[in-house]
């Protein structure tokens, strides 16, 4: 089960972060802060999962932008690792090369993506038309 | 509004406190425009947690957008629901939700499906009714909605037993995604769906897990699945991670294993690092399994081990743990006690160290025979020094029970007292060591285990001086970094310690006495007190034990007595607390009209939970049971002796380390003791990559010793875990095996001593059982000689039924397949008149004609006896000849026999034959129970197992609860207990004694029907043949 994913920056500032099992507002920042200093201290030829507190970390970076998902120990680290590329190439065909900015600016848009694609901590589709499909529709009657 | 909502979202992200947007947020979700009500409804998920009082606010504007015309709105509307909702409120959407598993469009139907697991999640009792359409969203037409389903079973099928029947349908998908079957669009980098596979391959391992025949199913998918995956992409090696771990879940075949064994082979050796800990991580899921298969990767092991990258390191420990056993435990405990000490995170320390802790205390007390000869002080030496590391590194992380289970150990010893003093002296010896050194950076734990371990056994070691011990406790007691509870450790083991100085202890015990602390204010006194009084001292026991586990009596089974007479008194039986929120949530969900006028709560939802609650009733009283046992176990706190002293084995300690490990029938490790081989680099230095290389495979040899084939078996670490599988893929599955046992001896007494049961069956629905049904019962025939003219001859069976078979040679064969004739069956009922004596009196049935033939005619009857059933057959001969012998054989034709078999495996051997009779013959087998009313409600709370429903009424007469129990009571042997203005009850027994209770009440024109028993599926027939004979009424 995926617990939480976010997206921090190099500089350790979040730009999106989604908790799919309750954590308390206080605490969220303390994690985010262990949890991007947890990733920034590893090297290109280490692999891309940590062990955190009783649950894993699967990260991958772009640019200097780090999405980091906390996973339980049962799910498949490496399906995670590509989950995450899915949602890269989703956000990349919405905005065409998306950006840190793009995510900064549009954050209500990444998360109705994210909501398509993650619910309650399971993967619930992938296919990158379906996923899109509802925003696109949205902006269309917001256009009109 | 939208954009200040935004804003709100970020300054939460950002983690500062937002609560006032909350309440706009809602807002927004219910003014908006679409985007703003998109917007609305994000903030919300994003803000509130599911237990939130404001989503009450919300519940409105779901229902009103889900009966929206507009998709887009119904559409976020489901969204939401699925990920918060209040609990409460289910009833009130779930109609609707459920409405939208029809949808024309794919994308509601599959947000539809996504909500109705939301709330299976939440709250599975209030969506059990409609699991029938979670089927039909597996079946669906669309990919997705298919796969959102999939999220569902996931769940449901953690308890796989009711949902086998569907693994042909998980194997199609599997094929047909495989098969390309899927749109394009549905590709990840030209995998089809590669999600949905991992979801289905995870359903799969869980129905074949231990099931031989589901997993067969399965094999050539897997097969597939294994093949298909050779692109290489990441995602594809996930899919075949997946795939492996659910080769070695389901029931082995030898061939699938070998390709899965070869491809973690090709994880562990890709030089790509995220394959390599995937690897590992099959590879520790494996070896459980099968431990040879560590040995085939050993080297790649032994690099992972050394690997500079922390997670690589932390999974090959977690692997290495899987495969210890007695011979490997001393190396790879110095391994992971390497690896602590070069670790700072603090879950992995406690994680570690409790493994640590776990495989120095398993191991030392099972020492296989060989290492007899080795010396005990070596053992002893590492297990002390192992444990010392163990507390100095792990410390006040360590939880409470590793130093308990430690002192326990050192406490209660072994058969052999002399081992035992032995490891104490040297646990003494070592901590007096660490105490004349620093002791300020000790961790509290360690320091209270070395109190008490001085102050228990100090006196064994006569070298030293007891005042050499006493100082260096009192020395212990001045730092300042020690804690007050430490102090009190410190001070009962100065207690302990015979005649101490007295000056010493007095200047102690005076300044102590005014401590803050009131606990070590009483210890010193006592201490004063003893050391003043050496009277006193004679009195002291030598040798107080400390550690002790004491008992709990946790089912509270002496409080049974209470609760029952406190019910028979009229209170209201206990309830567990979240059993008393669930019906205080079921009230209030029913209590909001206003919400629901548009849709009607549903009925069925609440049942159930109605239905749930009694069951819960009877927990205490099912304890009871075994209270007296648990009592006695409970008076006498005591230590548990006996599991240690068995494990304190007398023989054998461990080996030195790596130098003189044991010599390991490994080909590819070069053993070598260690000086020859320091000898031989003096002599010519070789270049340095290749001693590594030896270093390393000796390594390995010291690791994976005892995995090897010829090697003596591993004494305790791996005997635990399953042989591998692949020496026992020949042979069937144990369990299957066991079990086809038990069948088929269950069968063969069933056969031998149930002949009754088969005859009865007969017996009582000779018009029921067309000859065409199947029949594999084909039982044992009964036969009897008759002798003399027209002589009816009863035939009494029993249960000791013979089973041979006695055949004339011109014997008359009658086959009851002519009753297909459909004569009126001629009611004789003289012939009951010729009944042996001691059956005459007994209650019978009509006699019916079962068949008849010129010459012969064949009835019976049956006989309701207490404790069986009797049944009598009436032959008798129509002509005026003799007829000299007489063959009847009975052949059990019976329609319900698959349904008996199925059924029957789920069941114990000795209900075999109950089910057989409840299946078909449920009315012959059962006696009326006769009982008082208080009775009948005293056994009404202790019984489990209810079913609920209601029955037709026979409303001819004018009392219709009266007519409609009579009917029954007729029909079904049961008896009338008692019956209350609209209520009646009844109750039955089985002939093996249990009994069933009915309560029905009278519920406008129908009567609802209220059945209780021990036996699970005892209510469901009765109320089965219940609706049966009022139904012919």
């Amino acid at each position: 089960m995926i617990k939480f994913l976010l997206m921090v920056n190099k500089q350790g500032q979040t730009r999106l972060s989604r908790y799919y099992e309750q954590v308390e507002l206080g605490k969220r920042a303390s994690l985010e802060a262990d949890v991007v200093r947890g990733c920034l201290a590893r090297r290109k030829e280490e692999c891309s999962f940590v062990e955190f507190k009783d649950y894993k970390l699967v990260y991958r970076q772009y640019a200097a932008l780090f999405i980091v998902v906390g996973i339980t120990e049962n799910e498949n680290e490496l399906s995670i690792y590509e989950l995450v590329h899915n949602f890269v190439e989703v956000l990349d065909k919405y905005f065409s090369r998306v950006s840190e900015l793009d995510i900064m600016f549009s954050l209500d848009k990444v998360h109705i993506i994210l909501d398509e694609m993650i619910l309650n901590g399971h993967i619930v589709e992938t296919n990158k038309t379906r996923i899109l499909a509802p925003l696109l529709a949205l902006d269309k009657m917001a256009e009109s | 509004m939208r954009e200040i909502m935004v804003r709100a979202m970020y300054c939460e992200m950002l983690g500062y406190d937002a609560s006032f947007t909350y309440i706009h947020a809602i807002k927004l979700a219910q003014q908006g425009g679409v985007l703003e009500k998109r917007v609305g409804y994000l903030a919300v998920s994003l803000f509130l947690n599911e237990g939130h009082e404001l989503l009450l606010l919300l519940v409105n504007t779901v229902l009103k957008d889900l009966q929206s015309t507009n998709l887009i709105e119904v559409c976020m509307a489901l969204t939401v629901v699925a990920q918060v909702f209040p609990k409460d409120m289910i009833p009130a959407v779930l109609p609707l939700v459920e409405d939208k598993l029809s949808h024309p469009k794919e994308i509601i139907r599959r947000k539809a499906v996504l909500a109705l697991y939301k709330f299976y999640l939440i709250a599975p009792n209030q969506v059990q009714h409609i699991h029938a359409k979670f089927c039909k969203a597996l079946s669906d037409k669309d990919p997705g909605v298919m796969a959102s389903s999939l999220h569902i079973y996931l769940q449901l099928i953690r308890s796989p037993d009711s949902y086998k029947d569907l693994t042909g349908s998980f194997v199609t998908i599997l094929k047909q995604v495989l098969g390309g079957k899927l749109p394009v669009d549905f590709n990840y980098h030209s995998v089809p769906a590669p999600w949905l596979q991992i979801q289905l391959l995870r359903i799969l391992s869980l129905l074949g897990k231990e099931d031989q025949s589901t997993s067969e199913l399965m094999y050539e998918v897997l097969d597939e699945s294994l093949r298909r995956a050779e692109m290489n992409h990441n995602i594809t090696y996930a899919i075949l991670y997946e795939c492996v771990k659910a080769v070695y879940t389901i029931h082995p075949k030898a061939e699938l294993l070998e390709k899965a064994a070869r491809c973690i082979g090709n994880f562990v050796l890709s030089p790509k690092i995220n394959l390599k800990y995937l690897g590992l991580k099959a590879l520790t899921y494996v070896v459980q399994h099968d431990a040879k298969l560590a040995l085939q990767h050993q080297m790649t092991i032994i690099e992972c081990l050394d690997h500079s990258d922390f997670t690589i390191k932390r999974e090959t420990l977690e692997l290495l743990f899987r495969i210890t056993n007695a011979q490997n435990v001393t190396v790879i405990v110095e391994k992971m006690l390497d690896f602590l000490r070069s670790c700072n995170d603090e879950h992995t320390i406690i994680h570690l160290i409790g493994k640590v802790a776990e495989l120095a205390e398993k191991y030392p007390f099972n020492k296989p025979e060989f290492m007899n000869t080795l010396l005990p002080m070596k053992y002893n030496s590492w297990f002390i020094q192992t444990m010392n590391d163990v507390f100095s590194i792990g410390g006040d992380l360590l939880q409470q029970d590793d130093p308990n289970n430690f002192l326990r150990l050192l406490a209660e010893g072994s058969e052999s007292k002399e081992e035992d003093d032995q490891l104490r002296l040297y646990a003494v010896e070592s901590y007096l060591t660490v105490l004349k050194g620093h002791t300020s950076h000790l961790p509290q734990c360690f320091l209270q285990v070395m109190s008490w371990v001085l102050g228990e056994y100090a006196h064994l070691q006569e070298s030293v001086d007891r005042r050499e011990v006493i100082r260096l406790l009192t020395q212990l007691l001045d730092q300042r970094s020690v804690s007050s509870e430490t102090r009190v450790w410190i001070l009962s083991a100065l207690t302990k310690i015979p005649e101490g100085q007295t000056d010493l202890i007095l200047d102690l015990a005076e300044s102590l006495s005014s401590s803050q602390d009131t606990v070590l204010r009483q210890q010193a006194q006592e201490l004063r007190h003893l050391s003043q009084d050496s009277q006193l001292r004679e009195f002291k026991p030598v040798a107080v034990v400390c550690v002790f586990s004491s008992q709990v009596d946790s089912s509270l089974s002496f409080l049974d007595g209470f609760v029952s007479e406190a019910l028979a008194a009229g209170a209201a039986p206990y309830k567990p607390p979240h059993q008393r929120q669930e019906e205080l949530c079921e009230d209030r969900a029913l209590n909001l009209e206003p919400y629901s006028f548009s849709l009607p709560v549903s009925l069925s939802s609440c049942s159930i939970t109605d239905r749930q609650s009694p069951t819960l009733l009877s927990v205490s009283s099912g304890l009871s049971g075994n209270s007296a046992e648990l009592s006695q176990k409970a008076g006498s706190s005591t230590l548990i002796l006996e599991g240690v002293k068995r494990v304190w084995g007398k023989d054998g300690y461990l080996p030195q380390k790596e130098a003189t490990a044991p010599p390991v029938d490994e080909p590819s490790a070069a053993v070598q003791p260690a000086s020859q081989q320091e000898a031989a680099e003096r002599i010519e230095p070789r270049p340095e990559p290749s001693t590594q290389n030896q270093d390393k495979q000796q390594l390995a040899s010291s690791l994976f010793v005892g995995l090897g084939v010829g090697s003596s078996v591993s004494l305790l670490g791996k005997s635990e875990a399953p042989p591998p599988r692949f020496r026992k893929k020949p042979r069937p599955h144990e369990s299957s095996s066991s079990s086809g046992t038990s069948k088929r001896s269950s069968d063969s007494s069933s056969r031998s001593s149930r002949n009754t049961t088969d005859s009865f069956l007969y017996g009582s629905f000779p018009e029921e059982e067309p000859a065409t049904s199947i029949s594999t019962f084909d039982h044992t025939p009964k036969s009897t000689t008759a002798n003399g003219l027209s002589q009816n001859k009863d035939t009494k069976e029993d249960r000791h039924a013979n089973t041979s078979q006695i055949l004339g040679g011109d014997m008359v064969i009658v086959r009851p397949s002519t009753i297909q004739d459909k004569h009126p069956p001629s009611v004789s009922s003289d012939l009951t008149a010729l009944l042996p004596a001691d059956l005459k009196d007994l209650p019978h049935s009509d006699v019916i004609s079962l068949t008849s033939d010129p010459s012969l005619s064949l009835s019976s009857c049956r006989l309701f006896r207490d404790e069986a059933l009797l049944l009598v057959i009436f032959i008798s001969n129509c002509t005026e000849t003799v007829i000299k012998d007489v063959a009847v054989q009975l052949t059990l034709k019976h329609k319900h026999q698959q349904m008996t078999l199925k059924n029957f495996f789920l069941l114990q051997v000795f209900e075999f034959m109950r089910l057989i009779l409840m299946n078909s013959i449920l009315s012959v087998t059962h006696r009326p129970l006769v009982v008082t009313t208080e009775e009948y409600g005293k056994l009404w709370l202790s019984l489990s197992h209810d079913v609920k429903q209601n029955l037709k009424l026979l409303t001819d007469a004018g009392d219709p609860l009266r007519t409609t129990l009579n009917a029954l009571k007729d029909a079904l042997q049961l008896h009338v207990v008692d019956i209350i203005g609209s209520e009646g009850i009844v109750a039955c027994r089985l002939l093996s004694g249990a009994p069933c209770l009915l309560h029905c009440r009278v519920n406008g024109a129908a009567l609802a029907m209220w059945l209780r028993s021990p036996h699970p599926a005892l209510p469901d027939f009765i109320l089965y043949h219940c609706q049966r004979a009022l139904a012919h009424h």
